[in-house]
């Protein structure tokens, strides 16, 4: 028994220890950018300052703000957030309550077909060439519509109201003469609010971080979302003069290499604020939506 | 995703009683209403597209249309078979695919037996917060923290390996580091939130056992292996399908940021490549027929699998 018991406890400080080097190993990156986003550049290209910010500067911030690009980037986002977010929630939640009656006829058939989708599909140039033919290039539709269904959470919708609408609710509803549409609006949606933040989250996340469909049908860089601007400046490493400038001589040319680092951290932070801002409060109803959908669907 | 385990009888008789079909859908038809966006929208923007596959066998000319190009059967199929790049395509789609597959599957397994061994407290709650963050984290910012982290001059990981007194590795400009870079970031990425299934699974397993186990003299491992760990498996098999179920299109959006003419035959894969043929260079039937190879195989794989799962494990998508 003693034996035993001892193993246990070594076995727990084991995993406590692996699940702390997890912990920093996951954490230290994200700690690495916030502190390399206020420091000064040439502490943190000398690998000087390794986790506490050094020489403080709010340098990159400045700069950031500072580009009107970042701002018109941010404002498009904002809107195709929450314009693409209802979108997307009004054709799945009515859609997913309908599929989850089970006096919907063809029902199967409808889940069916959806569910195919996910497994096989046109593809990119079949979806472009169609997107194209309805005019949506270089407009903001392209990026609301195309999108406004996934299918991985009409599934988890779905699958909530089977299991938090009992029948009774809805037989009920029948003996008191109230439509499907009452009966939606006024007890099924106020019953679900869980599920709509849920949804609202997911799909809302999905449109902050996505890039790719502005990439393809995109052309007006008034246009351009947030992640648009951001790829630029991280990826491609092209900046606007106007961030950069800090002179016209030789020094000024060195300064500038360096604070093209500072503002690359800085972006980092400024564009996933809102999530960073959310997330804690929000954590549950993330880990909501996979429980759900981890259920039978 | 389901673990269709149940009988069959039991979701026959779940069936609302049947009423004659007219009369039902007259006094629903605000369901077929609500229904019908949804349906038209996956008609319109999935089942349309799979019908303008064709054009993979036709000559597709923007003037004359889907509908009116020529023609042309399996030339399409035929040129992609034999240019030079098929091989290296295939490769490193499958290579990355693989490589994902075998470090990036276990790892949030492992992780969340472990969370599992943990009291409820603060300590656990700090490690599913943090780890569960960087699934947050928008593809191109995680890109730039890449691409930032990796630089040979200032990078974090290069500045650690000068440190220790190595030489600096140009991460990103070696094709040889490529696949690496690539799948380590995305265990960073999305390995806690990959437990949150597992740990509702691992969340409903009976507490009796494991105390029938302790009474038998069952280590803590033990317990770990014989009783938490099969009850995850039906968990682990869907999961496994799912991943085989995107097999073929490999995280897209990073491998197509993190590509650059450097690392591009070590980063090229069939999505990418169908990007640039077809909406870059515009030879849109070519890299149609590409695309549809590519889902093709994909579907393939996800048919075999499930099939393989079902007849060991009983456990499939449908």
């Amino acid at each position: 028994m003693n034996r035993e018991a001892r193993s246990d406890r070594v076995f727990d400080v084991v995993n406590k220890l692996f699940l702390f080097c997890v912990l920093i190993i996951v954490l230290y990156p994200l700690v690495y950018v916030v502190s390399a986003s206020i420091s000064d550049p040439v502490y943190v290209n000398q690998g000087a300052m390794w986790l506490f910010p050094k020489g403080i500067t709010f340098e990159g911030y400045q700069r950031v703000f500072q580009n009107p690009e970042i701002w018109a980037g941010y404002a498009n986002t904002i809107l195709y957030t929450v314009a693409g977010t209802s979108i997307n929630l009004l054709f799945t939640l009515p859609g997913a309550y309908a599929l989850s009656r089970k006096d919907l006829k063809g029902r199967g058939i409808m889940m069916g077909l959806i569910v195919f989708t996910m497994f096989f599909g046109g593809g990119l140039v079949p979806t472009f060439l169609l997107v194209s033919g309805l005019g949506m290039m270089n407009t903001v539709w392209a990026l609301l519509i195309p999108n406004a269904v996934a299918v991985y959470n009409l599934i988890i919708c779905r699958t909530f109201f089977q299991m938090n609408i009992p029948k009774e609710l809805q037989e009920s509803a029948e003996i008191d003469g109230s439509s499907n549409t009452m009966l939606f609006l006024r007890i099924v949606l106020p019953l679900s609010a869980p599920i709509i933040a849920v949804m609202g989250l997911y799909y809302g996340v999905t449109h902050w971080n996505s890039y790719f469909s502005a990439i393809i049908y995109l052309k007006d860089r008034s246009l351009y979302p947030l992640q648009l601007i951001l790829r630029e400046i991280l990826v491609q490493n092209q900046m606007s003069d106007t961030m950069l400038m800090t002179g016209d001589d030789m020094e000024a040319m060195a300064k500038q290499a360096r604070i093209a680092d500072i503002i690359k951290y800085a972006v980092m932070i400024v564009s996933s604020l809102p999530i960073i801002v959310v997330y804690p409060f929000m954590q549950r109803f993330f880990m909501k939506g996979v429980l759900i959908g981890s259920v039978k669907g | 995703m389901t673990a269709q385990t149940e009988p069959l009888a039991a979701k026959k008789a779940e069936r609302a009683p049947r009423r004659s079909g007219w009369k039902s859908i007259r006094k629903n038809w605000e369901l077929y209403v609500f229904v019908l966006p949804t349906m038209a929208y996956f008609i319109v923007f999935h089942y349309f597209p799979m019908y303008g596959l064709q054009i993979a066998f036709r000559d597709y000319t923007p003037s004359l249309g889907i509908w009116n190009s020529p023609w042309v059967g399996l030339e399409n199929l035929q040129r992609f078979f034999d240019s030079y790049y098929f091989w290296t395509l295939i490769w490193n789609t499958i290579g990355i695919s693989l490589y994902e597959l075998a470090v990036g599957f276990p790892i949030p397994i492992l992780l969340a037996l472990a969370l599992n061994e943990l009291r409820n407290g603060t300590f656990k709650k700090w490690v599913q917060t943090v780890t569960y963050a960087p699934h947050f984290i928008s593809v191109v910012v995680m890109s730039g923290m890449i691409i930032a982290f990796t630089s040979p001059s200032s990078g974090l990981i290069n500045l650690a390996i000068k440190a220790l007194g190595g030489d600096p590795i140009a991460f990103l400009s070696e094709p040889g580091w490529f696949k690496s870079v690539f799948v380590f970031s995305g265990v960073w990425q999305s390995m806690g939130w990959g437990t949150i299934i597992y740990l509702a699974a691992l969340a409903g397993v009976d507490p009796q056992q494991h105390e029938a186990a302790m009474i038998d003299g069952a280590t803590r491992l033990q317990r770990i292996w014989h009783i938490n760990l099969p009850s995850i498996v039906p968990t682990m098999v869907i999961l496994l399908i799912l991943n085989v179920g995107s097999f073929m299109s490999v995280g897209f959006e990073k491998v197509f940021l993190l590509q650059n003419p450097l690392n591009l035959e070590a980063s090229d894969v069939i999505s990418t490549y169908v990007y640039r043929s077809g909406l870059v260079q515009g030879q849109f039937s070519f890299s149609a027929a590409v695309g549809l190879f590519n889902s093709v195989i994909n579907f393939i794989l996800l048919l075999t699998v499930n099939r393989v799962a079902k007849r060991l494990n009983e456990t499939s998508l449908w």
